[in-house]
């Protein structure tokens, strides 16, 4: 599964990065503080937090993230935009709690160990 | 010119923190910091410069130079220390800060916030909830405190809780903070090997005292001719002299 499909099925908002929106999800994470996201977030991961600041686009491209999913409706700043779009990083917006999404995400197989 | 050592602790809360305790009032706060050899001190209680006045009324009453600042908390939920010159200042970037702070305290839950005159008695509680994060920007606080010409640290940032290194991961680069504090638990020194993400930024340690008993337990010495703001801007640059002690 791609981003685009991730983003059409949940009907995300794209805010930034439209250009890497063919990125292979390989897994999720969720997480609001950038340290543990940097030490712990899988490979190929779309990254759900409220976290808005551009210190998440670093993270991004540091854990080769598919993308990055802000939660709970909360806007990403400008600079985090700008650096998305240098750097190819989907940026997408989800109104309701990263509990929902990532559930929801889960038991469509993003994630989950394969099957047998 | 004639320079010699302060020790500073930039970082000391009131009883209008609802997380400090009681005794924290400003003849008692005096007394400790005195009692502890310090030659400057700043107040930072969370979101809020209400009893700086205060204390700086005692402090001038007993020869101990205080300023007043604040320990804001931003949207990204990092704790940054902003410390002023004069009154006024903070007294404006609090304007800004309640401005963008929403909810009220619960004493029973977080604390109660007292607003204290300089004979140690109880002014008023303050009813907001000044535990809380602002909506503010780590980037939008640091500007603010600038074009009050204000002081911007980012505090305790070896800390697991409301470190600007724990919640972002590293420091942004354009930030322009003045510098970082460690907590007492970590010599600067440590601390700049251990976080590498400090990097050329001035490592300083205050106590963060919430009891009169953590006064003491920080402090950074500074070279400086007197125990002034001016005198603090120039030794964080180091400049004419006037520096950073190991």
């Amino acid at each position: 599964m791609n981003v685009k499909q991730i983003m059409e099925r949940f009907e995300l908002e794209a805010a930034a990065g439209k250009n890497g929106l063919a990125r292979e999800v390989k897994g999720g994470y969720c997480g609001d503080l950038l340290s543990d996201v940097m030490a712990n977030a899988p490979v190929g991961c779309v990254w759900l937090t409220v976290q808005g600041h551009q210190n998440i686009v670093a993270v991004a491209v540091l854990r080769e993230m598919a993308a990055v999913i802000l939660t709970g409706d909360r806007p990403p700043d400008p600079d985090t935009l700008k650096k998305a779009e240098q750097e190819n990083i989907p940026i997408l917006r989800w109104p309701r709690s990263a509990y929902e999404l990532a559930g929801r995400m889960y038991a469509l197989g993003v994630g989950a160990p394969p099957p047998g | 010119m004639l320079l010699r050592e302060f020790k500073a602790d930039l970082h000391v809360h009131t009883c209008l923190s609802p997380c400090a305790d009681w005794e924290m009032s400003p003849r008692k706060i005096i007394r400790a910091c005195r009692a502890a050899g310090l030659g400057l001190i700043a107040v930072c209680d969370h979101n809020s410069a209400e009893n700086a006045g205060a204390v700086m009324s005692v402090g001038r009453r007993h020869g101990l130079a205080v300023l007043p600042g604040m320990e804001i908390c931003s949207r990204e939920e990092v704790h940054v220390l902003a410390v002023f010159g004069e009154l006024e200042q903070a007294l404006t970037m609090q304007e800004m800060v309640y401005a963008h702070l929403p909810g009220e305290n619960r004493p029973e839950v977080f604390g109660h916030q007292i607003v204290a005159t300089e004979a140690d008695d109880v002014l008023a509680q303050n009813p907001r909830l000044l535990i809380g994060a602002t909506a503010l920007s780590l980037a939008d606080i640091v500007r603010a405190t600038h074009a009050l010409k204000g002081l911007s640290l980012a505090a305790h940032v070896d800390r697991p809780t409301n470190g600007l290194i724990q919640q972002l991961g590293f420091i942004p680069q354009d930030l322009n903070l003045d510098g970082v504090e460690v907590s007492h638990r970590i010599s600067p020194a440590a601390a700049q090997s251990a976080l590498p993400a400090i990097g050329n930024l001035p490592c300083l340690t205050f106590s963060d005292a919430h009891v009169l008993s953590d006064i003491g337990r920080a402090h950074t010495g500074f070279l400086l001719e007197a125990a002034t703001f001016e005198e603090l801007c120039l030794a964080l640059k180091t400049t004419r002299g006037r520096r950073v002690l190991a």
